[in-house]
């Protein structure tokens, strides 16, 4: 799995609240069935346009943002379907981190699969950030510290759960951490029910 | 001590160690696969040489890219075939029992899994799918995951989680005439709005939802993660094990008889405590019809799309003004009268037996409307054949609906079915996500008696006040 520790780079701002998987990656992309080169489709829809021709005002577009690293999104981000495809397109346009208030819960479980660090703060504080995005200043985000540096500005604290910090700073798979660290838990486990609820097993 | 609730119960009987503070190895006891989830997580598999932990609790069948007609004939589209073929190659490989489209039983994940027997009360359930939610209607912990989480499934039948806390809905009274389960779960997803639930595991409970059948239960679960919460409940009771008993895969016999005792426990403790309690009460509930792009968008029938003018804060007058831009609505435009283009009834929320029958009673009233396209997507196998008994098939088709084989269909468009920009349509899906029905199109939420509805008048009414 893809490590994660710092990173300091371009953030794009893409301020709209509840912004949905469907969106990230339209399903009829769904079809494909590898993993790899699904940055093109991220955000198809917003990047084309209502006509089909690439819309120069959405903020991927824009040359300025195009070597962006960092995605500072509106609340909510990553809400709706379970689709990894989104996190997929996302790495592979080039995005380590997205911040926002807050994130679909099966989204952000996959971004730590993904070598994508989610990092949530205040709306006081993401306010500060999408400012800074806007502005075009970059901003240095450490997984370890816990911590937004920006330009200029106080720095940001966020806080991630610590197992899922531990195994995105070491580039820890989660079948090896369950077999190695699990595997006699789980078989006794497995004994136990299979005696408590039979028709289980 | 005090007492538990139904999520707690759950969390600790699966709870193969615990690792830090909250988190811990969760056992899943069983899960469901489809075609657009389990391609990676089976070449992730493959890439590291590993087998399946226990082959036997997982059960594939394609629903999202599968067409709707013409099923005799190979599928048309090349990446829908070959994905529909690499689920029925990885079951094999990997010895997972797998419904091919063929088979009578085939259908939406969350529709057969109830049907067989496969969800059961009190086991751990995943599929990667966010409306696995669906299954928490049986007092099942079931929720949805990524593709790598799948593969981790697959490989180790557990997975690190961390616990939810808990809220309760409790909805008190009972709904009026023509109000059903998806007009509770869009009240619901309302109140709570789109973010009201995250990091939350819902149990429903009150009067309304112990009056509601396993459909309507359903119905009301599926919703959930609407509201932002991975995991819906409802206490198992008499209505869930009449459901039940014998269906080919539920425990039979003396089995039968454990089982049932094991389930009758699993109830939250009258002295429970939750983190989080909202009241609803269900008299107040009127059909209800979403207007914008997130399922929380929603209005009674009898209501009007908002003026963003009007919003309490900048940021949510921006969201309404681009939700009723993408709908084409003005501000305080009423909802009925709407004229509409498409009708869906179908999809994990609304295609089962009961929704059909439900849908079946109005459109023996009339006609679908000139110029409106109106389809009716069974949930399975076994519910179209259902239907096809009760001469469903027959009403919908004298009255001008299509009537099709199984799947996702119409509700993420991931096949053939494709709604044209622009236009509108009046479904019993569970998302009005810009696009979700095809690039541009208008996805207005609703129950099945009202999209019916909708479809014989050719724009939206108020279902209540059609009947004959
Ligand atoms: S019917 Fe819709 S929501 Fe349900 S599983 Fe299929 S695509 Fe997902």
């Amino acid at each position: 799995m893809e490590r994660f520790e710092t990173l300091t780079g371009l953030a794009a701002p893409m301020p709209a609240a509840n912004v949905d998987t469907d969106s990230i990656f339209p399903a009829r992309f769904l079809l494909i069935t590898g993993k790899r080169g699904l940055g093109r489709y991220v955000f198809y829809e917003w990047r084309a346009g209502p006509g089909g021709a690439p819309d120069p005002d959405f903020v991927l577009n824009q040359p300025r943002y195009r070597t962006a690293e960092i995605l500072v999104a509106g609340d909510n981000f990553g809400c709706g379907s379970s689709r990894e495809q989104a996190c997929w397109a996302l790495r592979d346009a080039g995005f380590r981190v997205v911040v926002s208030t807050s994130f679909g819960e099966i989204f952000h479980a996959n971004c730590f699969k993904n070598g994508i660090l989610p990092v949530i703060v205040s709306p006081a504080d993401l306010a500060r950030l999408l400012a800074d995005a806007e502005a075009g200043a970059p901003l240095t985000v450490d997984l370890a510290a816990g911590q937004v540096l920006r330009q200029a500005g106080p720095v940001i604290a966020f806080e991630t759960a610590p197992w899922r910090r531990e195994a995105l700073l070491n580039g820890w798979g989660e079948i090896d951490i369950i077999l190695n660290r699990s595997g006699p838990a789980l078989d006794a486990y497995e004994a136990s029910r299979r005696a408590a609820t039979p028709w289980l097993y | 001590m005090t007492g538990r609730t139904l999520y707690e119960k759950l969390w600790a009987a699966h709870e193969v160690e615990a690792y830090d503070e909250g988190v811990s190895l969760l056992y899943i006891d069983r899960s469901l696969i489809h075609e657009v989830s389990s391609p990676q997580a089976f070449e992730g598999l493959r890439a590291a040489g590993r087998r399946v932990r226990r082959p036997e609790t997982h059960l594939a069948v394609a629903d999202h890219a599968v067409p709707t007609r013409d099923r005799d004939r190979p599928i048309a589209d090349p990446l829908a075939r070959e994905q529909v073929a690499l689920l029925a190659v990885n079951a094999e490989a990997f010895g997972i029992a797998h419904l091919p489209l063929t088979d009578p039983r085939q259908g939406i994940v969350h529709v057969i899994g109830p049907e067989l027997g496969f969800t059961l009360p009190g086991m751990t359930l995943v599929c990667g799918d966010s409306h696995t939610s669906t299954h928490g209607a049986f007092g099942a912990l079931a929720f949805g995951i990524g593709a790598s989480e799948c593969e981790c499934v697959l490989a180790a039948q557990s997975l690190r989680q961390a616990r939810a806390r808990t809220l309760r809905v409790n909805v008190c009274g009972r709904l009026g005439l023509g109000v059903t389960a998806k007009d509770l779960t869009l009240s619901v997803v309302a109140a709570l709005g789109v973010t009201g639930g995250v990091g939350y595991a819902i149990e429903y409970a009150g009067e309304a939802v112990r009056s509601l059948s396993m459909e309507g239960r359903m119905t009301l679960c599926n919703m959930s993660i609407e509201a932002g919460a991975r995991v819906g409940l409802i206490a198992p009771d008499e209505t869930t094990f009449a459901y039940i008993a014998g269906r080919p895969m539920a425990p039979a016999g003396e089995a039968w008889g454990a089982a049932l005792a094991h389930w009758r426990t699993l109830t939250s403790d009258q002295d429970a405590v939750f983190d989080r309690m909202v009241e609803i009460d269900a008299a107040a509930i009127a059909p209800r019809v979403t207007w914008g792009t997130s399922p929380d968008q929603s209005a009674p029938v009898t209501g009007t799309a908002p003026d963003p003018a009007t919003a309490a804060s900048e940021a949510e007058a921006r969201k309404i003004a681009r939700a009723l831009d993408y709908m084409g609505l003005r501000p305080g435009q009423p909802l009925i009268g709407l004229a509409i283009d498409n009708a869906f009834i179908g999809s994990c929320t609304n295609g089962r037996i009961e929704d059909l029958r439900a849908a079946a009673e109005v459109a023996r009233r009339g006609r679908v409307a000139a110029g409106v396209t109106a389809i009716v997507v069974p949930g399975s196998g076994a519910v179209k054949r259902q239907a096809e008994a009760e001469g469903l098939d027959r009403i919908f088709f004298d009255a001008g609906f299509e009537w099709r084989e199984p799947g996702c269909s119409l509700c993420v468009a991931m096949n053939n079915d494709r709604l044209e920009p622009g236009k509108r349509c009046a479904s019993t899906s569970n998302r009005n996500f810009e696009g979700r029905q095809g690039i541009g199109a208008r996805t207005h939420l609703m129950s099945p008696a009202m999209a019916a509805a909708a479809a014989l008048a050719g724009r939206i009414v108020d279902v209540r006040g059609t009947a004959a």
